[in-house]
């Protein structure tokens, strides 16, 4: 199996590795560079538990190839919240609507969230249902995402 | 100081007040989540999240065969990989005698081994595990162990099992377990015979998965020769070491297991099985750290799966509707290796135990079978709900009756107790009916009966289903494992609350919900208390999340432990400050002397003589500040729920909408209503998969045919319409009041579902009660022909996730 160096950079900083053509992103992320807050839920694109933002967009990152993302910019949900802790407004208004239970599919939710209402986007609630609908949460029924959604979505704005 | 105290911020406002549930400062508040921000940064802990020095991982070779004989595995070609250093079949690691036991402590009867033992029973069976540098390696080597098989015809469904072979060797039938009566008792007969009306209603139950969103995994320690620590994701690490120390013959083995963070349970994690238990001897022989992490594909076809069930239920009603007697005939596809060998005896004990039935006959029988075995989820007895609750409604159809009447002069209510069920069952407090009152009170069904009948004209098929039901929560002391909790709280020197328990929460919020009931009762800020559970080194036995129990039992233990940390506080005060104990009140993390404000101390100069000046304590005082109960509870807390939902049925899709959906349920003393309402709106969602979407199948060959969740289709945020809650809020006999909510959603929402459905459906015809009621299925009822048979045979399209999930909620 052929090995590629690939740089990218994680939340800011910047990470170095050489890794078969196979590993996916989503490897590469938790076991090369340590970010655990990428999960893997099904591996194959359906669950959304793996999602990250690349190059400014969501991306599931067990569907992405590491050496596809050589040179990207990189964040996961590791990487949203201020260095003093403060909570990025998605992560914020989930903790706020008890939009998680166990939290294992959460990290995706904030990325997909975090993505769509990035540099003050305010994507209609409609929108955002339907990329949340991408999401598989076994335990809340969605109550609170839902919640969470329309908290963010351009209604708060007035009606989008 | 300040009398009045700032706004908590760690208190969400509430719009709509929480009825008064007996609430303290934060019991019965909506409290944020203490779990929620390491979960919401990517700073949980889950068992994939765990690296140890000197860690190698593990794959599984597979059977692809549901029933064979294995005639050889050659193990070659994968330890010639490069990083591959070992390869395992049973063989060796037979000189470890494992027993593997169910939930209950209990030997199975027939033999089950981690690695096939020269026969596989389903496919998916692991045959050979793989260690290698790195699971992408172990990958490669399991994909080259050659297994060659002598192929036998599968036993693969119930009728299957009625006729086929026996599944294991040895035994001279398929039956795994049978209670009840094989002839019905000719008494009871005569009941049914004689009946004004007697209603024969069916109801197929297909396979789940309970598919939490991290699947199952292990991380195997072995520390010299006398520990072993186990990561793993789980429902009580404690459960988990018992489990292995027994299972094992390990007694004096240190075991210690930690689960921090588990990504959902649902009654599969109980405790290790095949696989986890190979990876905890593959460590023990290999002497290195072992992890294996499930995949969803083996998550899909080779955990542990649950239902699969199919009843037949009598039942007589008199001119007036009211019942005179029921049998039930009830079957189950246990799987090869079950966790529990099970005909479910509690479908039976809680069939008719809200309801006025004055007879009940049953036969329960669990069958073997070459499919992966069955394990628990969350309300694993939920068929007696989902065949009582809608069999009431084709009898209110048949007798003419409103589904609402029929539970009326039937439900137990208030008045009626305390009684005793037919089935021995002591109902003291339940409140189905006043549940079913309050329902009502905030759904206007005469409204709802005109906008229908308005509908049908314009062919529009709208449906209203309700139904209602009985719980067992908090069981405890009648099963070994079943036990009661032990909470132990500290207050620190720091003047900090801390408290370890043997709670776990799978998403289950316990650090939240017993931090709050602490605070409460010490007169601390909920933010100065911090609960540590998830690891069996700390707290004591405890079944952990199992049977809708840690709210009312560990609630309990936290409520005892906490005042008897209380009195010693008061204790101490009184004795520095020359008042009684009675006259100090302790509140925001202050010391108080009634009538002598100058007195008031803060906690932790209290806590600081308690620790470190010992010269300073009352005669005969235990030094420190700590206090731990284990609380044993009434032996079973019922809770009580009624449940409507509004549908409309597409009859040119078959595609069903759901509209509107209320929950009224009576879980007690509501700790936090966020948790409460968490725990339902998921139990519901569950449901709601159940109901429309979620089908593990085999084909004939007992090849699962859902193997990716592009086959298995969970619900989406699309499928889920909001949750309206209705709290009763009965206190229970238990101490706080509590009554347990894990497990309801999930058993009163599919009858719910299913109801409206047939309500809908009813110019049509009666809906046949076979999950899930797929479009194809639906359409066979409104368009009067076979579609669903036409349907298994074309494209998956017909069923297929986008369709399902295209319209937008309602």
């Amino acid at each position: 199996m052929s090995k590629h160096h690939v740089e990218m950079t994680i939340n800011g900083r910047r990470h170095a590795g050489d890794v078969e053509a196979r590993v996916s992103l989503s490897d590469f992320l938790r076991g090369d560079a340590g970010y655990t807050g990428v999960h893997v839920g099904c591996e194959h694109g359906v669950c959304g538990a793996c999602t990250v933002i690349v190059e400014g967009k969501a991306v599931r990152s067990c569907l992405m190839l590491a050496v596809q993302a050589d040179g990207a910019q990189v964040t996961t949900v590791e990487g949203l919240a201020a260095p003093d802790g403060t909570l990025h407004p998605v992560q914020q208004v989930l903790l706020d609507e008890h939009a998680l239970q166990c939290g294992f599919c959460t990290p995706g939710v904030v990325m997909t969230l975090a993505a769509l209402t990035n540099d003050a986007q305010k994507p209609s609630e409609a929108q955002l249902l339907a990329a949340l609908s991408g999401h598989i949460c076994r335990c809340t029924g969605y109550q609170g995402i839902r919640r969470a959604a329309k908290k963010l979505a351009g209604a708060a704005r007035g009606k989008s | 100081m300040s009398a009045v105290p700032a706004p908590d911020p760690e208190i969400t406002p509430d719009p709509e007040p929480d009825p008064d549930t007996g609430a303290g400062r934060y019991i019965g508040k909506r409290v944020r989540r203490k779990e929620d921000p390491r979960l919401l940064t990517g700073r949980g802990q889950f068992v994939d999240d765990i690296v140890v020095p000197g860690m190698m991982h593990v794959a599984f070779a597979r059977s692809a065969i549901a029933r064979a004989t294995i005639l050889s595995i050659n193990t070659v070609g994968a330890r010639e990989v490069p990083g591959v250093h070992a390869v395992y079949t049973q063989k060796d690691l037979a000189r470890f005698k494992v027993d593997m036991m169910n939930f209950f402590f209990i030997s199975p009867e027939v033999e089950i081994t981690p690695l096939a033992n020269g026969r596989v029973a389903y496919v998916g069976e692991p045959v050979a595990l793989v260690i290698a540098d790195s699971r992408h390696i172990a990958e490669d080597g399991a994909s080259l162990v050659e297994i060659e098989y002598a192929e036998e015809d599968p036993v693969v469904t119930i009728a299957d099992a009625r006729r086929g072979p026996p599944v294991h060797p040895g035994t001279n039938n398929n039956i795994a377990a049978q209670m009840g009566e094989e002839a019905i008792d000719e008494d009871l007969d005569a009941l049914l015979k004689r009946a004004p009306y007697l209603i024969t209603h069916k109801v197929v139950h297909q396979r789940i998965s309970q598919s939490p969103m991290e699947m199952r995994g292990i991380v195997a320690v072995r520390d010299g020769s006398e520990e072993l620590t186990l990561y793993i994701t789980c429902q009580s690490p404690h459960v988990v070491a018992r489990w292995t120390s027994l299972a094992l013959g390990l007694p004096q083995t240190a075991i210690r297991v930690i689960a921090k963070d588990v990504g959902g349970a649902f009654g599969l994690k109980n405790h290790p099985w095949k696989e986890e238990v190979a990876v905890i001897l593959a460590a023990l022989e290999f002497g290195r750290p072992l992890k294996w992490i499930e995949d969803r594909y083996e998550n899909l076809i080779a955990a542990n799966q649950a239902r699969e069930a199919e009843m037949v239920l009598k039942v007589a009603f008199d001119a007036n509707g009211k019942l005179i007697a029921s049998h039930g005939d009830y079957s189950c596809n246990n799987g090869a290796y079950p966790q529990l060998v099970d005909c479910n005896i509690a479908v039976q004990m809680f069939l008719w135990a809200a309801y006025k039935m004055p007879a009940y006959g049953f036969l329960a029988r669990g069958w073997y079978t070459n499919t992966v075995g069955l394990a628990a989820y969350r309300g694993p007895w939920a068929m007696e709900s989902l065949i009582r609750e809608t069999a009431l409604d084709v009898a209110a159809r048949r007798l003419g009756l409103d589904p609402i009447e029929i539970r009326r002069r039937n439900l137990v209510t208030l008045k009626d107790q305390p009684t005793t069920s037919c089935m021995g069952i002591p109902l003291e407090d339940i409140t189905p009916a006043e549940c079913l009152d309050k329902l009502l009170e905030n759904f206007d069904v005469a409204a709802f009966r005109q906008n229908q009948k308005a509908a049908r004209k314009k062919g529009r098929y709208l449906g209203l289903g309700i139904a209602a039901y009985i719980e067992p929560t908090g069981s405890a002391g009648s099963i070994v494992t079943m036990t009661g909790e032990l909470a132990q709280v500290h207050i620190e020197p720091t003047g900090k609350v801390t408290a370890t328990m043997s709670t776990h929460s799978q998403g289950h919020g316990t650090a939240t919900t017993m931090a709050q009931i602490i605070a409460d009762r010490l007169g601390v800020a909920y933010e100065d208390v911090t609960v540590f559970e998830g690891d069996s080194s700390r707290g004591g036995f405890s079944p952990g999340a199992a049977g809708s129990r840690q709210g009312v039992i560990a609630g309990g233990a936290a409520i005892m432990a906490s005042d008897l940390l209380a009195a010693k506080v008061k204790q101490l005060a009184g004795h520095l400050q020359g008042a009684s104990p009675e006259d100090i009140r302790m509140e925001d993390g202050m010391v108080h002397v009634e009538g002598a404000p100058e007195k008031s101390r803060s906690l932790r100069s209290i806590a600081e003589i308690a620790y470190g000046e010992p010269d300073r304590l009352p005669p005969g005082f235990e030094a420190g500040l700590e206090a731990q109960y284990r609380y044993q509870p009434p032996p079973m807390t019922l809770t009580s729920a009624a449940n409507a939902c509004v549908v409309e049925v597409d009859a040119e899709t078959g595609f069903v909408k759901i509209l509107r959906w209320i929950s009224a349920e009576d879980c007690g003393t509501t700790i936090n209503p966020a948790v409460v309402e968490g725990q339902i709106a998921g139990g519901l969602a569950q449901a709601i998969g159940m109901v429309l979407l979620e089908e593990m199948a085999f084909d004939a060959r007992g090849n699962p045919t859902a193997a990716t969740y592009k086959d298995y289709l969970l619900p989406a945020i699309s499928d889920i319409p909001d949750f309206e809650f209705v709290h009763a809020s009965t206190p229970s006999k238990s101490v706080g009041g509590m009554r347990g909510v894990g497990e309801g959603g999930a058993i009163i929402g599919p009858p719910t579902l299913v109801n409206a459905i047939a309500d809908a459906l009813a110019p049509f015809g009666e809906v046949p009660v076979e999950l899930p009621l797929t479009p194809a299925k639906l359409l066979s009822v409104i368009e009067r022909r076979n579609i669903a048979a036409a349907a298994d045979h074309a494209t998956p399209a017909a069923t297929g996730p986008d369709s399902s999930r295209a319209s937008p909620e309602g």
